[in-house]
C-alpha cells in the first residue's frame, strides 16, 4: 500500500495521480505546462508532505549534526535554515536536507521522502552524548506556495510582516487561520515562496484555506511534474538523479554547502582529496542543439567516446529549449564544450551550458501589490 | 473524452481512419490526456515501412517518452509536418489537426481487425 499524506483526500479527486518514492502524490492538477507558467508568473500550491521531518535536539546537538553534515551549521542562527549534505565515509550522498535551526539546540531536518527511514537510521549509529532524535514525518504537514505573489497572497492573513523574513528565515508559531505554522522563505522552485509546515491533521484546513485566499490572484494546485520542471530550470539538483550514493556534493558541484575548513565531519577525507585534485566528473548543464530532449540515463558522448550520462532532463516550460543536466568526464566540462546525447540509438548534439537555466528578475523581500 | 464512431482503435491507442484505399493514423483523445502536454513527436520519413505492432515512432511530454505503435503493415506516404512546430495539436484536436501519418496499407482489409470504438472504450474502462 502506497503511502498517502495528510492532504491526500483534497485532491484525490481532482488530480492525476503517481508513485513517486512510496507514496500516491499528485503529478498534476490541470497541466504541467499551466501550473509551471502559474509559479512564474502568479503562484501554485504544493502538498510536499511526503518530505520528511526529524528533531534533533540536545546539549550536544550541534556538534552532533557538525560531524555528520558537510555545510557548517555554526554559521547558521537560530531562526536561519541551512542547506547542507549528509555523506558516506567516501563522500557519497545519503541525502541532501534542509537544516532549520530552531533554538540553539534544537534542529528540525527537512530530508527527502524515500530517505526517511534511511536517514534516520543513519542519524541514530551515529548518535552520541546528549542528543535525541525523533522522527516527526508523520506529525508534520509540509505545504509549499511559490511564485512571485507567494507573499501579497499570505500578507493579509498575517500579524506579522512577510519582508521581515528573508530568504533563508523561518519563524516558528506563526498564526494562520487559527493554525500555528512554521512560515520559512525557501522553496525549490527557483520563485520567491514560502514552505509552511504544520500539524499533520491540519494540514489539510491549511491546503483548502490557501487555495481559498489566493484564487483572485492566481493561485492554483500544483503537482510534482511542475515541481520537477521548475526546479530544473532553476538549476537545483534531485536526490536519485543528481545526487546519490554513488555521487559526491563536490562531483554534483554543491562546493558551496561542503565546508572542508571545519572540523571533523564524515566524508571529510574523501571531500577534501577530492575538492584539491578536482572531481573526474562533473555535473553541468546541458541544452540541446539538435532535435530531442535528453532524458534520465541517456548516455553522453564526444569524439566517439562514452563521457558521462544524462541525470535529469526536459523541454523548458519558461524557455522551450530542451535541457538538463549530465554527469561528465571533467576534460569535457566547460561551457560550450560540444557534446553528443544518445537518444534512441542516435546521437544529438548539444551544447554545455551555464546553471541555472532560469533566474527570476524579482527582488526577493518585496511584496506584490 | 471523445472517441468517433467511424475510427478504428488499438490497444495501444493509436487510431485508424480510412481514406479511399489509405489509413491515417494519430493517438486517441484518452492517450493525449494521458500524456499531459505534449512536446515533442519523432515520426518515420514519407516512404518508411512500418509494421503492425511495432515501433514506427515516439511521442514525449513534459515528463514522459511513449512508443507509436503501428497498427497495420504499410508504406508512409505522408507525414504531419505541422507537429514538428505544434507538438500541442495532439492535446488540443487529436483526431483532426493532432493526426500523425498517412499510410498506404499493405492489405486495406486490415484495418477491419482492428477496434470499434465501442470495443476501445472497454479497453480503457469508459
Amino acid at each position: 500500500m502506497k503511502k498517502r499524506t495528510p492532504i491526500f483526500p483534497a485532491y484525490e479527486q481532482e488530480s492525476r495521480l503517481i508513485c513517486f518514492g512510496g507514496w500516491m502524490m499528485p503529478v498534476r492538477f490541470s497541466s504541467i505546462k499551466a501550473e509551471h507558467e502559474a509559479v512564474r508568473t502568479r503562484a501554485g500550491l504544493f502538498d510536499v508532505s511526503h518530505m520528511g521531518e526529524i528533531e534533533v535536539s540536545g546539549s550536544d546537538a550541534l556538534l552532533f549534526l557538525q560531524q555528520l553534515t558537510s555545510n557548517d551549521l555554526s554559521q547558521c542562527r537560530v531562526g536561519q535554515a541551512q542547506y547542507s549534505l549528509l555523506c558516506t565515509e567516501k563522500g557519497t550522498t545519503i541525502d541532501d536536507l534542509l537544516i532549520y535551526r530552531v533554538e540553539k539546540q534544537r534542529f528540525l531536518l527537512v530530508v527527502n521522502a524515500a530517505n526517511i527511514e534511511k536517514d534516520f537510521a543513519w542519524l541514530q549509529t551515529h548518535q552520541s552524548g546528549d542528543v535525541k532524535l525523533v522522527n516527526k514525518s508523520e506529525e508534520i504537514a509540509m505545504l509549499a506556495l511559490q511564485g512571485p505573489y507567494a507573499a501579497s497572497i499570505l500578507q493579509p492573513h498575517l500579524k506579522l510582516d512577510v519582508n521581515d523574513i528573508k530568504p533563508f528565515h523561518f519563524v516558528c508559531d506563526v498564526p494562520l487561520f487559527n493554525i500555528k505554522v512554521i512560515l520559512s522563505r525557501t522553496g525549490y522552485t527557483g520563485e520567491d515562496g514560502f514552505e509552511l509546515y504544520c500539524p499533520a491533521d491540519q494540514g489539510i484546513h491549511l491546503w483548502k484555506k490557501l487555495l481559498q485566499i489566493g484564487r483572485e490572484q492566481g493561485l492554483v494546485p500544483c503537482g510534482l511534474g511542475a515541481r520537477d520542471t521548475l526546479r530544473l530550470e532553476a538549476g537545483l539538483p534531485l536526490y536519485g538523479n543528481e545526487l546519490s550514493n554513488t555521487i559526491t556534493p563536490i562531483e554534483a558541484g554543491l562546493s558551496f554547502a561542503v565546508k572542508t575548513e571545519k572540523n571533523a565531519f564524515i566524508g571529510k577525507d574523501a571531500l577534501v582529496k577530492q575538492k584539491q585534485a578536482g572531481p573526474a566528473r562533473r555535473l553541468v548543464g546541458i541544452e540541446m542543439i539538435g532535435r530531442g530532449i535528453p532524458r534520465t540515463g541517456y548516455p553522453v558522448y564526444c569524439n566517439e567516446q562514452e563521457i558521462g550520462f544524462v541525470t535529469s532532463g526536459t523541454q523548458s516550460p519558461t524557455t522551450q529549449k530542451r535541457i538538463g543536466f549530465a554527469l561528465i568526464d571533467q576534460e569535457y566540462a566547460q561551457i560550450k564544450q560540444r557534446i553528443e546525447i544518445e537518444i534512441r540509438r542516435n546521437r544529438i548534439e548539444a551544447i554545455v551550458v551555464p546553471r541555472p537555466f532560469y533566474k527570476r528578475n524579482q527582488k526577493n523581500g518585496e511584496v506584490v501589490k | 473524452m471523445e472517441f468517433p464512431q467511424e475510427l478504428r482503435y488499438t490497444k495501444e491507442h493509436e487510431w485508424v481512419k480510412i481514406e479511399d484505399n489509405q489509413v491515417r493514423i494519430g493517438i486517441t483523445d484518452f492517450a493525449q490526456d494521458e500524456l499531459g502536454d505534449i512536446v515533442f513527436v519523432e515520426l518515420p520519413e514519407v516512404g518508411q515501412e512500418i509494421k503492425a505492432n511495432t515501433s514506427f515512432g515516439n511521442v514525449e511530454s513534459v515528463k514522459t517518452v511513449s512508443e507509436l505503435y503501428a497498427p497495420i503493415d504499410g508504406k508512409v506516404v505522408a507525414v504531419n509536418e505541422e507537429l514538428d512546430g505544434s507538438p500541442e495539436n495532439i492535446n488540443d484536436s487529436p483526431y483532426e489537426e493532432g493526426w500523425m501519418i498517412i499510410v498506404e496499407p499493405n492489405n486495406v482489409n486490415d484495418v477491419e481487425e482492428l477496434l470499434t470504438a465501442e470495443q476501445y472504450k472497454e479497453v480503457i474502462e469508459v
